[in-house]
């Protein structure tokens, strides 16, 4: 648990004067993850808006070492560094604790970073993996990812006519990650800044590779106002569409039970990529789909939760 | 001390010597034994690497990448298909001019697949940003990847060290190994230009750059390729010095009154060499060039030792599939445009995914010269 007092009087890793659109959930969650750090940290990041936004030369918004290679690269390249480090440590050429952090987009991670973070996990690189979700390759202008919900409109899942936007279901990470034995996964999402910066500090804590999953809104994918980033990222949570848990050796923890379950159509109304399914004559069909989806998983994490809580 | 090793036995007896910090590394045909065999010297602590046994090439080079941004003296190995996946990266560890150091047994490139020797794939790498350096002999093989971790670090530039698939990487030859300390002395500890892990100084590796600044940055890569020779050619000296034995850039063989002349790299120069002598015996005044560096070319030197003589056959172990020519002869013609003197330049394509290259083959190819041959663009050499 952090308090508000405490992380307010901490210095800004990720600084101000970056390049994100206003209302950008991922640049919250990036300055949100690195004040949640007590240690020195290294960074890696993956191709994607976040590289785009804080790193164009010769401007920097990182406070903190930092590389970026390519855009499936982030777990790998996280591999070299940190191994750079057991070698260094080893050798007693450094001295310093030092924790990693990789970054990835929902394209760098779910899908074309997939490999390199499995096989960097298997091999039991020492670092923690934030995948920062917003649901689509957003800085190649919102294409579909894996991550990308049914029924979402995205450039290369349009909202048709005929075919009313994704026609399947996202990827479930959080399981697939979990499946490789990690001893900490956590999924959060901005607006609940103090699960997010504890769930940073557990997973930095944890032994071995960790992961945590946050779902980031991004106003210019999701066609939303920037102002409501914050809200939107809220209902994701009590529609329990984006259910938020960790996985903590070995126990489920639901962490945000919504005191009322709300009806998916109250994340998806605000939406524009979402706004066909109320019009289009298969759209009824779909949000139907999408709710029991999400009953579905909520039901299983419940139950997870009861047995293995 | 002498030994008898194979390619790869050598390159992975060479990487103990070295005792670099990290290597990550994926097993291909016919490089493989290189990363089997250093993984033994690391789980029997003759080394202090430490060895990661990533997922794929792709991986490798990207963690060799993070590796050597934080500091650390790095290496990996492979061929063909890996290295043909490391492609992406291997721009990327040009662009950080980072001096990472990859012994490759060369292997031509899928489709059709074959796992054989010819130099498509380093030479599909060309303007990646790497060194690269092609051996004739196992032992030529060993000394090139011990100089290269030296070149790579004065240049800071990453270097390829080729030696042929099978015929040079599973061939035991005899070498005469270097006194392991001395290598280590020789080469000395890792001192980067700069640490991504320095904690005192944070830095940003691999920014995005626009119209603005990439070019400057990477006007700044070419200089340090263009730069790079003479520097290659200090290492050599200096390894001649400590460890008595000599390199160049290009080897002449039997050039001195030569007219006409083959050009070529890797390990079919032995089969050159022998045609060379048979001609001589002969009275035919033919001689060879062996082109040992090929980035940074050596242009000014090719110009140089080319113009003296009346023909020159340039062979390429691959194709640009160009309707033209093959790489090096494109290279070895653009070294040759304006000079006083140009030779006849004659294109032979040979020994494509291993297809054999005998000394007969190599002695037709000097006898077409000598006759000044010219009747097709480029010959197919053994080609059925
Ligand atoms: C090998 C490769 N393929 C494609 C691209 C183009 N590309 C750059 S970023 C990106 C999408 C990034 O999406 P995501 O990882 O979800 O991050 P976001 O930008 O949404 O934060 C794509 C497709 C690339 N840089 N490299």
């Amino acid at each position: 648990m952090a308090s508000l007092k405490q992380l307010c009087k901490k210095p800004e890793l990720f600084s101000k004067g970056h390049r994100a659109c206003a209302g950008c959930g991922e640049s919250l969650a990036v300055r949100q993850v690195l004040l949640a750090a007590d240690q020195p940290i290294v960074t890696v990041m993956p191709t994607g808006c976040l590289e785009i936004f804080s790193s164009i030369y010769p401007h920097s918004a990182w406070q903190v070492p930092m590389i970026h290679t390519a855009f499936e690269t982030s777990a790998s390249t996280a591999s070299g560094v940190e191994t750079a480090y057991r070698f260094h440590k080893k050798m007693g050429r450094m001295k310093e604790d030092v924790k990693f952090i990789a970054f990835g987009g929902d394209g760098g991670t779910y899908d074309i970073g997939f490999q390199a973070l499995s096989g960097a996990v298997e091999r039991r690189h020492k670092f923690l993996y934030v995948c920062t979700d917003n649901e689509g390759y957003m800085n190649t202008g919102i294409q579909r990812s894996s991550a990308t919900p049914m029924g979402a409109h995205t450039t290369t899942s349009p909202a048709g006519t005929k075919i009313p936007g994704k026609k399947q279901h996202r990827k479930d990470i959080m399981e697939i990650m979990i499946a490789h034995d990690l001893a900490y996964a956590g999924q959060t999402t901005v607006a609940l800044w103090n699960d997010l910066v504890t769930k940073v500090q557990k997973a930095l804590a944890a032994d071995g590779p960790t992961f945590l999953n946050v779902l980031v809104p991004c106003p210019l994918g999701w066609q939303y106002p920037g102002d409501r980033t914050i809200e939107v990222s809220r209902l994701a949570a009590d529609t329990c569409f984006w259910p938020v848990y960790e996985f903590d050796n070995g126990r489920y923890k639901i962490n945000h039970l919504p005191k009322e379950k709300l009806a998916v159509e109250e994340f998806l109304k605000p939406q524009g990529r979402f706004r066909h399914l109320f019009t289009h004559p298969e759209g009824k069909d779909v949000i139907a789909e999408i709710q029991r989806h999400i009953d579905a998983k909520w039901a299983l994490l419940q139950k997870k939760a009861e047995v293995l809580g | 001390m002498i030994l008898a090793k194979t390619g790869n036995e050598a390159m992975a007896y060479a990487m103990k010597q070295i005792n670099p910090d990290v290597v990550a590394a994926y097993p291909i045909t016919p490089s493989t034994e290189i990363v089997q065999i250093f993984s033994n010297y690391v789980h029997d602590g003759l080394v202090d690497t430490e060895f990661v046994a990533v997922e794929s090439e792709h991986s490798a080079m990207a963690a060799c990448i993070g590796s050597a941004a934080s500091g650390c003296r790095t290496m990996t190995a492979t061929a063909s298909q890996g290295l043909a996946l490391m492609h992406e990266m291997l721009f990327i560890a040009g662009g950080l001019r980072l001096p990472i150091v990859v012994p490759i047994a060369s292997r031509s490139l899928s489709s059709p697949l074959n796992i054989h020797a010819d130099h498509s794939d380093s030479l599909a790498s060309r303007d990646s940003g790497w060194m690269q350096f092609f051996c004739e002999t196992v032992e030529e093989g060993y000394d090139s990847l011990i100089m290269a971790v030296k070149m790579a670090e004065k240049c800071s530039l990453p270097a390829i060290v080729s030696i042929d698939g099978f015929i040079l990487s599973h061939c035991m030859e005899r070498i005469e190994a270097l006194d392991e300390q001395k290598v280590r002395d020789w080469l000395g500890p890792y001192k980067p230009n700069w640490n991504l892990l320095d904690l005192d100084r944070p830095i940003l590796v691999g920014p995005a750059t626009l119209q603005d600044y990439y070019y400057e940055f990477k006007r700044s890569q070419i200089e340090g390729m263009r730069t790079a020779l003479p520097k290659v050619q200090e290492v050599m000296a200096d390894f001649e010095k400590t460890f008595g034995r000599g390199y160049g850039v290009l080897e002449e063989y039997r050039c001195e009154d030569a007219e006409a002349v083959a050009l070529l790299m890797g390990s079919a120069s032995g089969d050159m060499r022998q045609a060379v002598d048979r001609l001589r015996e002969q009275g035919g005044k033919v001689g060879m060039v062996k082109l040992r560096v090929f980035r940074p070319l050596p242009h000014e030197l090719l110009r140089k030792t080319l113009t003296r003589f009346k023909t020159v056959a340039v062979l390429d172990r691959a194709d640009s599939v160009n309707s033209f020519v093959g790489p090096l002869y494109n290279e070895v013609a653009a070294s040759l445009y304006g000079a006083e003197n140009q030779p006849e330049l004659l294109s032979y394509v040979f020994g494509l995914g291993g297809k054999e290259f005998s000394p007969d083959d190599a002695a037709r190819i000097l006898e077409g010269a000598l006759a000044g041959r010219k009747d097709e663009t480029v010959t197919y050499v053994g080609v059925r």
